[in-house]
């Protein structure tokens, strides 16, 4: 899962560290009393938006600004701030009021290291249940970008594949790959075989759903690997992600993890229609626009506001 | 724990020293990459470096170029093959051929360059052809430095061939690469100790090799100036 693995973590902190310190110290001097500046009360408060530091993070985020400047919400883009242990306790303390999330990711690294729950309704109430109350996740989206089983769109056809369950027909003949820990992960091998009683003829260790992993899904070196579902290459290679009915792997719902104090009813009502919209299909065609066509990110999210009539 | 500890411990366990993914199968999958490089970087490098230490032309280009060719980088490399022609043996064998060829290709050069011109005119006063200097004369009196380019070159295939595991091959990398992806730094600190000790011993047996190679009337010179 992207999220979990950000670099430039200490870099980002001593960044962020600055900026908070600057940004502290602007409101300290316009409101001395007031001890959370992002508080607002009026519902068109300034809110701040963050992301982390990779490109689909920062288009969601460009998204929820996007939108939100359309509503008239005064906002302030920070985006690219890193990892999760970074911006994770900026939210808590609420200078920075909206983040693009991940729900499983978010619950099992931040939240609940010991859950076990795995499908978007178990991980939200989890979630629900044992964030801290200074935060809240408004409504999860349909899109995730989560591991998955992923196979070419021929083979797919040749042998009637479109949940991760179809391959236990053929499941000797298969020869899997992914990251090395794949096979000692709790949803890797194992899982598939507890899940979905896959035993593969061979494992062979590749990456991250990296370049070494999609071109041995091209090479045909594999049939099946672990690929994030919102790989650009799914659509430039001719990939298909098998659906996972019985969730080997957590949900990774795009779900924003809010502030509470700094929400206003316009903010709640804006972000959970854009949740509404956004499946994974959707996700995948504008982080390719972002990621392999360079498009210009508000341009991106502009237009997708736009195609699902979000905004005028 | 120290590394040492940490190595120690995955070492000694048993289970690491049988089957299909035991050490002594991965030592064998490493001497395999690390020695078809080798083989193949020094039937490159070795005529090309005595031909311009020989005739002398293209030598300007010659050591720039080697040293430009050492910024490669090998996992760079390796990746964009990989993207490239897919998963066979040129994907690994030329990241690590490249690596080779730099310092067996200098030192060929610089061994043959360096003889004597008195030697090489009395050598040609005797009437050999040209063929024959560089054969019985240039060649055996490069030796010592072909052979030490040889032994650096396989110290860096030796140290390098761990990144044949990013592409799922086998060798002492596997340890490497599988245990930094789970956590188990064990295994990591195990398989480098492992690597290290085998590149040692690949240095030891370049200068049993050196014994062999290098004529005994060079050696008792070099020994006689020490």
């Amino acid at each position: 899962m992207s999220p979990t693995r950000l670099p430039l973590r200490q870099g980002a902190i001593l960044a962020l560290a600055a900026s908070a310190a600057v940004t502290l110290a602007a409101c300290g001097s316009s409101s001395p009393s007031n001890s959370n500046p992002l508080s607002g009360g009026s519902s068109k408060g300034t809110v701040v938006i963050g992301s982390a530091n990779f490109p689909e993070n920062q288009l969601l985020a460009q998204i929820y600004s996007t939108a939100l400047q359309a509503k008239g919400v005064k906002v302030t883009d920070k985006f690219n701030i890193g990892a999760r242990e970074v911006y994770y306790p900026q939210v808590e303390k609420g200078t920075i009021s909206i983040i693009p999330e991940y729900n499983g990711t978010l619950l099992t690294v931040e939240v609940d290291k010991t859950s076990t729950a795995k499908t978007t309704d178990d991980v939200n109430a989890a979630l629900k249940a044992n964030l801290p109350s200074s935060m809240e996740i408004l409504n999860s989206a349909a899109a995730q970008d989560s591991d998955s089983v992923t196979v070419t769109q021929a083979f797919a056809k040749a042998h009637n594949l479109t949940s991760i369950a179809d391959l236990k027909a053929i499941d000797s003949k298969v020869i899997f790959g992914g990251p090395p820990e794949f096979p000692t992960r709790s949803d890797g091998l194992k899982g598939l075989k507890q899940n979905y009683g896959l035993t593969f003829k061979k494992f062979e260790p590749l990456d991250e759903s990296g370049p070494i992993t999609l071109a041995a899904l091209k090479d045909g070196k594999v049939q099946a690997a672990d690929v994030f579902t919102t790989t650009p290459q799914i659509i430039t290679d001719k990939l298909v992600s098998l659906t996972d009915p019985k969730f080997n792997f957590a949900a990774q719902n795009v779900t924003p993890l809010v502030y509470k104090k700094a929400m206003t009813p316009t903010i709640i009502s804006t972000l959970n229609a854009i949740s509404a919209k956004l499946t994974t299909q959707e996700l995948l065609a504008i982080d390719t626009k972002v990621i392999v066509d360079h498009e210009n990110y508000q341009t991106v999210a502009t237009d997708w506001l736009k195609s699902v009539g979000l905004m005028s | 724990m120290s590394f040492l500890n940490f190595a120690w411990s995955w070492l000694k366990s048993a289970q690491q020293w049988h089957g299909q993914s035991g050490i002594p199968i991965r030592i064998l999958e490493h001497l395999y990459y690390s020695g078809l490089s080798l083989l193949v970087a020094a039937l490159i490098a070795i005529p090309l470096g005595v031909l311009v230490g020989h005739t002398g032309r293209g030598r300007f280009v010659l050591v720039n170029l080697a040293n430009v060719w050492r910024a490669i980088p090998t996992l760079g490399l390796l990746i964009l093959l990989v993207v490239l022609i897919g998963f066979s043996t040129l994907t690994w064998l030329i990241p690590l051929v490249v690596l080779a060829i730099p310092p067996i290709l200098v030192n060929a050069y610089e061994g043959v360059a360096g003889v004597d011109p008195d030697l090489k005119d009395a050598a040609l006063g005797m009437g050999m052809t040209q063929w024959q200097v560089v054969r019985k004369v240039e060649v055996p009196l490069a030796s010592p430095l072909i052979v030490l380019g040889l032994r650096t070159a396989a110290l860096f295939v030796v140290a390098t061939a761990t990144i044949a595991a990013v592409i799922s091959l086998g060798g002492l990398g596997r340890y490497i690469i599988d245990g930094l992806a789970a956590n188990n730094y064990a295994e990591v600190a195990g398989g480098a100790t492992v690597i290290v000790v085998l590149a040692l011993a690949v240095q030891v047996l370049f200068i049993g090799l050196r014994r062999l190679i290098v004529p005994a009337g060079l050696r008792a010179q070099a020994k006689a100036s020490r």
